[in-house]
């Protein structure tokens, strides 16, 4: 029954009358004092998992069932309806709803890109090369961590309409690309590198490129998983961008159209449109969920070099 | 002496150029879309500014009128934003270490699906599951919540919670917090795995008795940087979560101005007015909240052998 008497003296700790709470960190099997924290979690759990579940189920849910009452959280006889109105619809500007996924699809992919580009080699810069102003931009960078990015709207719009910006692919992908967190956490993770490494391929004459590439990259990976996970749900959400900067509606993104069908101020009917959008909101959700759930043990071992030293 | 020059400047080229070259991408896009938009928000919080003709400068008229002549800043957005960043700011973050903790206490797999569940309403967030919010709190009796409340005798006719201004502000916190799991959770959780199991043997034999002892002298000290960078975090997704009052009621100004937070004030003004001096004050207003709230917790977790 107690596997945790087993794993690593788990059990001699766990059983010694002092040290009983002692069981408790990173146990490795089950210990009855673990009861009570089932006991708080699960419900909490349960509650947090309600909307979601409530999605999955009202996305495939049929007309009836929409509108029944008293209403009904589980679906009885799950439909694709909901599924295939969504893609038969055009918006009210003439776009088919494809081509909004397509356009968050080929966004979102190029941004994580670039993203991890640009924050790797910044990181490998900062935390492996030495130079005058090491010091001063990271704690800069530092410092922007706190940075809003809703706080700061009004002048963004005005430097990206002077950059000719404003209607253009550019704009859903250059900025996000300045992203303080990621480029801290890739900088934290390589200054887990000892130098030997670095200072042992010089020797053998490779490049800075060469040690970026071949050294630093395999060594990160956990980091790079991070950044890509931060980057796509910042891009793949991303409403703000679509509503502010892009008129041209064939330019605006999947996130932006589910907005648009929950959004009572552009005269959508939310009641009517409401199987609709379940069913947009969990095209926006899924990939989310699905990247996590592969990329996650990954970045809980880049979380843990995130600590934040002042 | 030129070739002294030319010397340093080959020096410089092959340490340090090829640092900066590394950097140069991000530092670029950095400027562009960090530091210029931060810079030009306050160069324009003192001018008056239509978007259309050149801004004039107008000293700190802005500020002036935010604090004495704005009746809604003063009566509805200060202290909503206040309420709002209070509960959700410190609450959420309180609530992240407490459930952070007691996963740490559990095996390995239970405990990655409970991190799971709970870290993955933050991947979308509120706003993108608007229409779960919409159907739950739907102002008919076919709402989810009312059929419930009306089903059960609680109330005899249904309530139009978004539109409610003594509900709306309640709903808005339950949904954020719902949603407030994020990157800070998952530091802390982390923090508290890498904490040396020794640490609690040895503080067991100094006469530590209970766990409230345990989480603040072994604990929490032991994993301050990763208190910090959670902190951080929560104050930023805070302040950046402003929106989910007009998602939820579906209007900006939000009904009586009740879920109307600085964010929602700012682009009010923005956009919907096209006072954008005004807007930049309330921007420098709003990172300079943020400011002091990371200050705050600074002081909170320095590490005491850099201080």
């Amino acid at each position: 029954m107690r596997q945790g008497a087993g794993g690593k003296g788990q059990g001699a700790r766990g059983r010694s009358r002092f040290g009983l709470r002692n069981s408790g960190m990173n146990p490795q099997g089950f210990h009855p004092s673990q009861l009570k924290f089932y006991a708080i979690l699960t419900p909490l759990a349960a509650f947090m998992l309600l909307p979601m579940v409530f999605i999955f189920s009202h996305a495939f849910k049929p007309p009836d069932e929409l509108f029944a009452y008293p209403p009904r959280f589980f679906v009885v006889n799950p439909t694709l309806k909901n599924f295939t109105d969504l893609f038969a619809r055009l918006s009210t500007s003439n776009v088919p709803v494809s081509r909004y996924l397509f356009n968050s699809v080929l966004i979102t992919l190029v941004t994580v890109a670039a993203s991890i580009v640009v924050s790797s080699t910044a990181a490998y810069a900062l935390s492996k090369k030495r130079f005058g102003l090491k010091q001063t931009l990271f704690a800069i960078n530092t410092l922007a961590l706190m940075f809003v990015p809703i706080a700061v709207t009004i002048p963004r719009f005005l430097i990206i309409q002077r950059l000719g910006l404003l209607d253009t692919f550019l704009v859903h992908i250059l900025p996000a690309l300045a992203m303080p967190v990621g480029l801290f956490l890739i900088k934290q993770f390589i200054d887990g590198i000892p130098n030997e490494v670095i200072e042992a391929a010089q020797i053998d004459g490779a490049s800075d490129l060469g040690i970026y590439w071949n050294i630093i990259l395999p060594m990160i990976r956990p980091a790079i998983a991070t950044i890509a996970i931060l980057t796509f749900q910042a891009a793949w959400n991303n409403v703000d961008t679509s509503a502010m900067y892009i008129n041209n509606e064939s330019l605006k993104t999947f996130a932006f159209y589910l907005s648009t069908l929950t959004s009572s101020a552009t005269g959508a009917n939310v009641v009517a449109g409401q199987g609709i959008a379940a069913a947009a909101s969990l095209i926006v959700f899924l990939p989310n969920l699905i990247i996590f759930i592969f990329l996650q043990s990954q970045v809980m071992s880049t979380m843990s070099h995130s600590g934040l030293k002042q | 002496m030129t070739t002294k020059l030319s010397a340093a400047w080959r020096n410089w080229c092959t340490k340090e150029a090829s640092a900066y070259a590394f950097l140069s991408a991000y530092a670029l896009l950095f400027i562009i879309f960090i530091a210029v938009p931060v810079l030009v928000a306050f160069l324009l919080s003192f001018t008056f500014f239509d978007s259309i003709q050149t801004p004039r400068f107008n000293g700190l008229r802005n500020y002036i009128v935010l604090i004495t002549q704005d009746d809604i800043f003063m009566k509805y957005v200060l202290p909503n934003t206040i309420k709002f960043a209070v509960l959700v700011g410190p609450g959420g973050y309180a609530l992240a270490f407490l459930l952070a903790w007691m996963l740490a206490q559990l095996p390995k797999t239970p405990r990655t699906i409970f991190a799971l569940i709970l870290y993955s309403p933050s991947m979308t967030g509120g706003v993108a599951m608007a229409v779960v919010w919409q159907t739950l709190f739907s102002g008919d009796p076919n709402g989810y919540l009312n059929s419930l409340l009306l089903n059960l005798n609680l109330v005899q006719a249904p309530i139009q919670w978004l539109q409610s201004p003594q509900y709306l502000m309640t709903i808005m916190i339950v949904v954020t917090l719902w949603g407030s799991m994020g990157v800070g959770f998952l530091a802390m959780l982390a923090g508290l795995l890498e904490i040396n199991p020794e640490l609690y043997e040895a503080g067991s034999i100094d006469g530590i008795s209970n766990r409230w002892q345990e989480i603040f002298y072994i604990t929490i000290p032991s994993m301050k940087p990763q208190m910090l960078f959670g902190a951080v975090m929560a104050i930023v997704s805070t302040f950046q979560a402003g929106t989910i009052g007009v998602v939820l009621s579906g209007s900006n100004p939000t009904p009586q101005y009740a879920g109307q937070l600085i964010v929602n004030h700012i682009e009010d003004f923005g956009f919907l007015r096209y006072e954008m001096g005004y807007a930049a004050a309330g921007s420098v207003v709003l990172l300079l909240m943020v400011l002091f709230f990371t200050r705050l917790s600074n002081r909170l977790f320095r590490e005491e052998a850099s201080s």
